[in-house]
């Protein structure tokens, strides 16, 4: 089911089809934001490039791409603060930019770099908001859910860089938001604020809400989300799950051990499996599962001295890079 | 206008300035200092006396008494020098630019009908020379009418052309009115403005149901709201510790709410055409300096070369402060409200423009 929502495309033709063929399965009314044909130039350069995707409801969507690729202006078209150039956008099936004063009070977003009064505390941040969008929040359930009571009356300015995007997190809540937007939530914070804000974005998940994140961490788009698509030079150049992404655009699995010449000969002697040994480590690329255990067991019956035996996959920061990289060369294009 | 999201961003925006102390300084101490600080300059001198210094060497009673009664007039206060001293040197070592001296026989030669005289050094180059002079004369045909037993043919009354002739501390209400109502929104909305557009603030706002009229209302009652507290402490400073002679009345409203609408507006303007938080900085210190000191905010128009009192009307501030001294001062409302009328369409432009200028979001 999964594997069927994963599309790649070069052409936008292409993805329209496999969308729609998507969207039938899952049901039009499952997609909360519909992009087609979208594009965006400032003066001569193409920021978007006719992209489509859609995002349906209750999942974590992350848009991934290298800095300039393209993803800040998508989002923002999205959010109804920047007007498109040309192709069709629906978020919750409104138009952002015509509709987009209806849209806020539905949508929740952090952007970039969020700050707010430098000598506001977190608890009167949401209270200012909660007044702005006409809601009766309970602060302190809200702060509690983004791990901030023990911050919630400290000046904005005194807050470490992971508190300052929790108090984005916290007042995109206040709004009870159907569609949450965060743009690089976790730029710029140490790994352990990073990982706090991921359990927050998981919360998210288990109340149903949608995800749209965009970021430029591959490790955090491939633990959180369920759908990733990689955009560059204005195009989608991926779109799928992690691991159908890994699965379709990355190496096959391989098997990799440490061990002295014989071995390597006495596996290079056996029949249909390709072996290669580089400073005293052996790898052994699997075409299919079954390979494994045959592998397995040859070693094992070898007899011969061995260490370190390990079954490596690529990761979405693999697939990234080469898809990233292979655009750069022009392959792709 | 929706007046509860007005009121809720009003109030986030009164804690954060009155949370920062720079902001709350600018915002209230400020304009006492200016007024206790210029009110004690130039209300000052109406009263004081000069300080002028005399030697008395005579050696019998009249020349005691004659300093005495220099002393009596108020005009000057006499100080002593040190006897003994040789006096011309005693004033040009001290940098003293008058200075009296009674010689020894001064007594003497009066009670043998001889001539006596007084010697007053003096600087030509200095105005109080001729008040020195002036009283020292006085005093002394006094004393001339007294020792030939005379008596006066004239008699001087003096009277003032109104009873309530402005004085300059009149006029430094008005001035610093429009000082405060100028400066409290252009140093701040500038750099606000142009701050939140950097940092994508305004961006922020605008996923909110907030509207920019709305937040450009809730700015506007806050320097409302400052301009008449520092309209109300300064007058007050004015009235009681200076004398001030000032009408307050409905028509000053007018000036000090037209007048912050008027800054908040072109302190936004400034701050969201201008590309960088440092050029908002260097345009607004541009437009705020010279209007600050030349629309008659610490001296009045009329001591000003008539070239730069020109100069002075193309300011907005010039037309607020000239209507509030208009109505403060002189009871005009005439003249008061032709300031008005052009100051109606100078906020009227300025805010037009500034909603025009002003984005939440991008096209």
């Amino acid at each position: 089911m999964k594997e069927l929502a994963v599309i790649f495309i070069s052409q936008g033709e292409g993805l329209r089809k496999l969308d729609a063929r998507y969207s039938n399965i899952k049901g039009q009314n499952g997609s909360v934001i519909v992009v087609k044909g979208l594009s965006k130039s400032y003066g001569s350069l193409k920021a978007v490039d006719g992209i489509d995707f859609s995002v349906h409801r209750g999942e974590v969507f992350s848009l991934l791409g290298p800095n300039g690729a393209g993803k800040t202006t998508t989002v923002e078209i999205l959010e109804g603060i920047r007007k498109a150039d040309g192709g069709e956008v629906s978020v919750l099936g409104l138009d952002p930019w015509k509709n987009g004063y209806e849209l806020h009070k539905r949508i929740g977003v952090i952007p970039q770099g969020f700050r707010f009064f430098d000598k506001s505390t977190p608890r009167e941040a949401i209270l200012y908001y909660a007044e702005l969008f006409g809601r009766r929040v309970d602060a302190k359930h809200i702060l509690k859910l983004v791990g901030l009571e023990d911050a919630a009356d400290t000046y904005f300015e005194q807050l470490s860089g992971g508190q300052k995007q929790k108090v984005g997190l916290a007042l995109a809540m206040v709004n009870d938001a159907e569609v949450l937007f965060l743009d690089e939530p976790t730029t710029g914070l140490d790994p352990q604020a990073r990982r706090s804000i991921w359990s927050v974005i998981e919360s998210f998940k288990l109340q149903g809400k949608t995800v749209f994140l965009t970021t430029h961490y591959l490790d955090e788009a491939e633990r959180l989300s369920d759908r990733v698509a990689i955009m560059n030079h204005g195009r989608i150049i991926a779109l799928g799950s992690p691991d159908y992404l890994v699965s379709k655009y990355g190496n096959s699995k391989k098997l990799t051990l440490f061990g002295d010449e014989r071995m390597y000969s006495f596996l290079k002697q056996s029949s249909d499996i390709t072996v290669s040994m580089q400073d005293g480590t052996i790898e052994v690329p699997l075409k299919q599962s079954k390979d494994l255990l045959k592998v397995i067991n040859l070693i094992e019956n070898s007899g011969i001295p061995y260490s370190g035996l390990s079954l490596k996959k690529d990761s979405l920061e693999d697939v990234f890079i080469s898809l990233v990289g292979r655009m750069k060369e022009g392959e792709l294009d | 206008m929706n007046f509860r999201r007005v009121l809720a961003d009003f109030s986030v925006f009164r804690r954060e300035y009155l949370r920062n102390k720079e902001g709350f300084f600018f915002a209230l101490v400020f304009p006492v200092i200016l007024i206790l600080l210029f009110g004690a300059i130039f209300s000052g001198s109406n009263h004081s006396s000069i300080n002028v210094y005399a030697l008395n060497e005579d050696n019998g009673s009249l020349g005691s008494s004659f300093l005495n009664a220099l002393n009596q007039t108020g005009a000057i206060k006499v100080i002593l020098a040190p006897s003994g001293s040789v006096f011309p040197d005693y004033l040009l070592k001290n940098s003293y630019s008058e200075g009296i001296l009674i010689p020894s026989n001064f007594t003497y030669s009066i009670h043998s009908d001889a001539k006596a005289s007084i010697i007053i050094y003096s600087n030509p180059a200095d105005t109080s020379t001729q008040i020195v002079t002036g009283v020292v004369s006085s005093v002394a045909g006094a004393f001339n009418l007294k020792l030939s037993n005379s008596s006066n043919f004239i008699t001087i009354i003096q009277k003032s052309v109104s009873e309530s002739s402005p004085s300059y501390i009149d006029f430094l209400i008005p001035g610093l009115i429009g000082f405060t109502v100028l400066t409290s929104p252009m140093f701040s909305m500038v750099n606000l403005s142009a701050e939140y557009k950097k940092s994508k603030f305004f961006k922020q706002l605008s996923l909110t149901p907030l509207t920019k009229g709305e937040w450009l209302t809730s700015k506007i009652i806050w320097y409302v709201i400052i301009s008449l507290i520092s309209f109300v402490l300064m007058t007050a400073a004015g009235t009681l510790l200076f004398g001030a002679n000032i009408r307050i009345t409905v028509w000053v409203l007018p000036f000090v709410i037209l007048g912050s609408l008027l800054f908040v507006s072109l302190g936004m303007l400034v701050g969201t055409i201008t590309k960088s938080i440092e050029s908002a900085g260097v345009i607004g210190n541009i437009i705020t300096f010279p209007m600050m000191f030349l629309s008659g905010t610490f001296f009045p128009l009329s001591i000003m070369p008539s070239w730069l009192a020109r100069i002075a009307h193309i300011f907005p501030l010039y037309y607020i402060i000239d209507g509030l001294t208009a109505t403060m001062v002189y009871d005009n409302l005439r003249s008061a409200l032709i300031d008005l009328a052009i100051i109606i369409v100078i906020c009227i432009i300025l805010s037009v423009a500034a909603v025009k200028a002003f984005k939440w979001r991008e096209e």
